[in-house]
């Protein structure tokens, strides 16, 4: 081991000396590349080949080409529709409740506190805890009969218990309610580092012109805090907009009969549980294309482009 | 200089407006009504561990249950494979994190420092691969490994998750390193030291928080990953722990107790890391993928 890094020193270090920047960028560069070709870049054009094919458990071996079929049957099927609109749903939610929560949070955390480090560490707990764990404890806690939910709705509320896994509607928001859950700490932790990096003297002016919290909120903390919480807020609505785990393990696999999907829910099923390969690799390139547009957009409206990275 | 901006505002709003009192209840009122929300689910976890086997199934909302014992977390330990995934996730998160740091140390350091022909493109679909659908790299992968026979084995497991890390870790590395100020290289550089030892003994050692971030990031990304695993890894004895719990959960009356008590356990281990690499958290992020 110990020889080995002499070696790779001695070996850089002769051609770091003579050589120009940029073959020495290049040969930093050159083990991510290769890994990232092996892992990235191949997976994903034999994914775009995968999805003009009729590959699936039946063609596996003996698969070909069949043009834009995948595609027209994957635009052709109305329930693409209905779990597109239910996508937007869900993402839309949980990304308004994640900011809303994050953001009010860290204002109240931005100051003295007692306890203020005690409380910030329980806050953040959500975002530590592995999404699976979220996900299975609280499909637990919405079981009908033993559930935490529904025993404190029966015991203290009085009233009648929900069935939270056994309808759509209900399924579906016992599963956003998980993801609202886990998801507010993120945005808390960014917005509060946000909040601390606004220069106080700008307090001090807004006090001396007379305005009150409120003005002081909507005009000196909100436009200062915008170019921070961008960046997060599109990384949130992508990384929500993908979640995978929380509707497959809360709603067990899309519960009740494959109404609580979201897309990236619905073609993992068509993919793993329904070997429709062909068919799967279409709906991702499409699902990828809608987030492509939506974030080119997004970035572009905020003219927060380059802040991103 | 964070830390000094927050002493400096300690004076904040409420006491000079003359109501403190009520503004301060309100605030203290928020503050605990969400910690206890975020607490709730994690006192049921610990209750439900803790239970006694014939009351596993129990309408009772206490917290510390009748009878309570440690039943469930000796099982766990000697009767079911739980510490047999746990090396198995633990060497697979290992094996994800080690090929993400440094891999990402060194090209994060080459998109900062250098201008090269593909650059911009590169750290465009470096943000393109964000935006993947989870299926989208999966899905070939799965039926490369297939090809390979690499389904069911450690090695198909860590290439996926690399896969997913990697991109990441490179534009976390280099959002961090473009805020170490480009003096310091040359102040290097002509003191007579190679690129490689500028960057290798100046540069990273001030980029230890990202590098910390880096590897939480891809030790978590692996760590506590079912979707990927459900589908790569079938025999028991290769299963990692978030697969060993689904199984608990799956047979949902007879292993509660397990469930609980495993992942807790797991949990502690993810929020202790979590917790211990906070420090560096705050900074490396609003430094590095989102500049504060």
């Amino acid at each position: 081991m110990k020889t080995l890094r002499g070696l790779i020193g001695h070996l850089t270090q002769f051609y770091s000396e003579g050589i120009s920047p940029n073959a020495f960028a290049y040969i930093l560069m050159a083990p991510a590349i290769i890994v990232m070709f092996g892992v990235v870049i191949y997976p994903f054009f034999y994914n775009l080949v995968l999805s003009f094919s009729n590959m699936s458990l039946r063609h596996f071996k003996d698969w070909h080409i069949i043009g834009f079929r995948q595609y027209a049957q994957v635009f052709g099927e109305k329930v693409l529709y209905t779990v597109l609109l239910k996508t937007v749903v869900w993402t839309f939610v949980n990304v308004v409740f994640h900011v809303t929560i994050g953001v009010l949070l860290a204002l109240l955390l931005n100051r003295k506190l007692f306890g203020k480090a005690a409380i910030r560490t329980l806050l953040i707990l959500p975002w530590t805890i592995p999404q699976v764990i979220v996900a299975l404890t609280w499909r637990s806690m919405f079981n009908y009969e033993y559930g935490a939910l529904n025993l404190f709705i029966s015991q203290y509320i009085h009233m009648a218990p929900v069935e939270w896994l056994g309808k759509p509607l209900e399924a579906f928001s016992a599963c956003i309610i998980t993801n609202i859950w886990l998801g507010f700490p993120f945005m808390m932790t960014i917005a509060l580092g946000g909040l601390q990096s606004i220069p106080q003297e700008l307090y001090e002016a807004a006090d001396i012109d007379g305005a009150s919290g409120w003005q002081k909120f909507w005009s000196v903390t909100a436009p200062l805090l915008k170019p921070v919480m961008i960046p997060a807020i599109t990384l949130g609505i992508i990384w929500t907009f993908n979640n995978v785990n929380i509707i497959w393990l809360v709603s067990n696999g899309g519960e009740p009969s494959d109404q609580t999907h979201i897309l990236v829910s619905y073609v993992y099923k068509a993919a793993f549980n329904l070997y429709r390969y062909g068919y799967a690799a279409a709906l991702s390139m499409v699902i990828f294309s809608v987030l492509l547009i939506f974030s080119l957009l997004f970035l572009k409206r905020s003219r927060a482009a380059e802040a991103a990275y | 200089m964070k830390n000094q901006n927050y002493k400096i505002r300690k004076s904040d709003t409420a006491s000079r407006r003359g109501k403190p009192k009520i503004a301060t209840l309100i605030l203290y009122f928020l503050l605990i009504g969400f910690t206890l929300v975020v607490l709730y689910p994690i006192v049921n976890v610990i209750s439900i561990s803790l239970r006694p086997a014939d009351r596993l199934l129990s309408t009772s909302l206490k917290v510390i249950p009748d009878g309570a014992s440690l039943r469930s977390y000796h099982v766990l330990f000697t009767q079911t494979p739980f510490l047999l995934w746990f090396w198995n996730s633990v060497f697979i998160s290992a094996a994800v994190t080690l090929t993400g740091v440094v891999l990402a140390s060194t090209a994060g350091y080459a998109f900062s420092r250098f201008g090269f022909y593909g650059k911009k493109s590169a750290m465009v679909g470096l943000l393109v691969t964000q935006m993947f659908p989870p299926t989208m790299l999966l899905l070939p992968m799965y039926i490369m490994l297939l090809k390979l026979h690499l389904i069911n084995s450690y090695l198909g497991v860590i290439i996926i998750y690399t896969s997913t890390a990697l991109p990441f870790c490179v534009s976390q590395m280099k959002g961090y390193y473009d805020t170490i100020p480009f003096s310091l290289e040359e102040a290097a550089r002509i003191d007579g030291s190679t690129r490689w030892r500028a960057f290798r003994e100046v540069i990273l050692p001030l980029a230890a928080p990202a590098l910390v971030i880096t590897a939480l990031f891809s030790f978590m990304t692996a760590w506590a990953e079912y979707v990927v695993a459900a589908q790569v890894l079938q025999d028991t004895s290769l299963f990692t722990l978030p697969l060993g719990l689904k199984q608990f959960e799956s047979s949902m009356s007879t292993q509660w107790g397990l469930y609980a008590a495993g992942s807790l356990i797991i949990s502690i281990a993810a929020v202790a890391l979590f917790l211990f690499l906070s420090r560096w958290l705050i900074s490396g992020l609003t430094l590095g993928s989102v500049k504060g």
